[in-house]
Parts: C-alpha cells; structure tokens; sequence
C-alpha cells in the first residue's frame, strides 16, 4: 500500500490575467478618487462662554464692516485692499495689537472673507470675531 | 536613388513592467481615496489670496454648507434649525476630538447666518474652523 502518493499535477494560479485585474481596479480608484484642492482661511473661535478679556484700550484696534462693505478702522473710512498696509504698520508700530473685526447683520460673506484675507496678508495673529449688536 | 528606405530596428516598447507600475498606480489611489463624499449644496465660494490647506487628514474635517437660501447642511445632516446645528457638531467632536470645520459658505450669504453658525459652532467646542475660498482676488 502507498501512502502519501503525491500526485504530480500543476497546481499553479494563472497569473496572466492578473494585470487585467489590477487595471479594472486601478480604474475604478481613479474614476472614485477626488483629489481636493480646496484650501481655506483658517481662524479659531472664542472658547464658549462670555468670557471677557479685558485688552488695554491701546492695544485694541477696531475695526467695522458694514452691509455695503465699506470698512471703518478705528473711526477712519478706508477701502478693503488698504487694510493689509494699514494693519502692517499697526502691528509694526505696536506688535501686540489685537484686532476686533465687527460686523453688520447684513454684511455679505464675501467681504468678510476679503478683510480676513486681508489682515492674515498683514501677518495679523490676534483677531477677535466681535458679536454684532442686537438690534 | 532609393527613397523610403526603412531600417530594420526593433521598436517594440518594453511591457515587461507594465502590471509593476500599473500596481504602483493602484497602491497610489488606493491609499489616497477616502470614501466619504458627501454632495453637500451648491455654493459659489468668494475668493481670496492667503488660503491654506486644512493640516492634517481630510478623515478628521467636518463640512457645513450654507447656501444662499440660507440652507444650513453639516455633512449629510440637513440641520433645520440653526439650533440643531450645536447638537450635530458636539456629536461629531465626541466621536472625533480632532476634528476641524471647513465652511463652504455662499459669498452672498449675510453675516447674521454666519454669526450663528459661530456661535453654534463655539457652544459645541468646535473652534478650528476654515472659510473655504477659491484662489484668486487681488490685495
């Protein structure tokens, strides 16, 4: 009696139409692949809480922005595209000044994030979201 | 004179390596696909210069979209009312402390909405936020 007769048969996987295979998928990660682009102004918010830090008036400089998009910096009229040299000089002249951005009910987004825009070109690192006024 | 004379050069592209690089592809896009798309609403974004990339992975990014219809959307939560808003992100940051906020909010959106969407997001601790913006504007 034979025990553990071994059969010689080929007992390899066909590998030909592997790459066929890795194709397909390579396809469908490519076809379900999003690459994102997108980028953002990035801010983080006041912790939660009315917790009131009280800045030294002459460190403070405010500024308002209005339904129209016109910008009011410490009680002077100035146009958007200004406010990143005017902030820089600012902050150069007094580097621990905080800026706090007010605005309008019905100021639009879109200002909003051109005076962002502008105070992150002026490298401004303290910048406060005022609450608007309740009406 | 004999025009046309072609050089018998063996001019077949080697194929060889082909699955190999083929693979090198599919390992790519599958490391780099994350399966979480969510549609979200059609806003047209504002523009703006000094934007930067969300730091970190788009694994931990929580996306609110508000329209102009004033139409509030968090990932794929239809948020109602503007306080419910609290309620989904606090879930959210609970699940995944990391977490951080990409608003995709509409240009012509007022500042009242957006301010609310602050506060909710402030009650709910999720303070990292970032306004989407498509390059582009001038300073």
């Amino acid at each position: 009696m034979l025990l553990g007769k071994k059969k010689e048969k080929d007992v390899e996987i066909p590998s030909a139409s592997l790459s066929d295979i890795v194709f397909l998928l390579l396809i469908f990660f490519l076809v379900t692949t999003s690459i994102d682009t997108e980028k953002g102004l990035d801010l983080v918010l006041p912790p939660p809480g009315d917790t009131e830090v009280k800045i030294p008036k002459e460190n403070l400089a405010n500024m308002l922005v209005n339904a129209q998009g016109q910008v009011l910096l410490d009680g002077e009229i100035i146009e958007i595209n200004e406010i990143s040299r005017i902030v820089r000089e600012k902050i150069q002249a007094n580097p621990n000044l905080v800026i706090s951005l007010k605005t309008d009910k019905e100021t639009r987004y879109e200002d909003y994030v051109h005076v962002l825009d502008q105070l992150k070109e002026a490298e401004a690192k303290k910048i406060s979201i005022a609450e608007p006024d309740e009406d | 004179m004999k025009f046309g004379k072609k050089s018998k050069v063996n001019v077949a592209i080697p194929t060889t390596s082909m699955p190999d690089i083929i693979f090198m592809l599919l390992i790519f896009f599958m490391v780099a696909t994350v399966f979480k798309q969510y549609s979200g609403l059609k806003v047209s974004l504002p523009d703006a210069v000094k934007i930067q990339k969300i730091a970190g992975s788009k694994r931990h990014v929580v996306t609110i979209w508000v329209d102009r219809n004033n139409q509030v959307v968090c990932d794929d939560i239809n948020v109602k009312k503007m306080s419910d808003l609290r309620q989904v992100v606090y879930q959210k940051m609970v699940a995944d402390p990391q977490i951080k906020i990409a608003l995709k909010i509409d240009k012509d959106v007022d500042m009242g909405i957006v301010n609310d969407v602050h506060q909710e997001l402030r009650k709910a601790s999720a303070l990292n936020v970032y306004y989407f913006a498509i390059p582009g504007g001038e300073l």
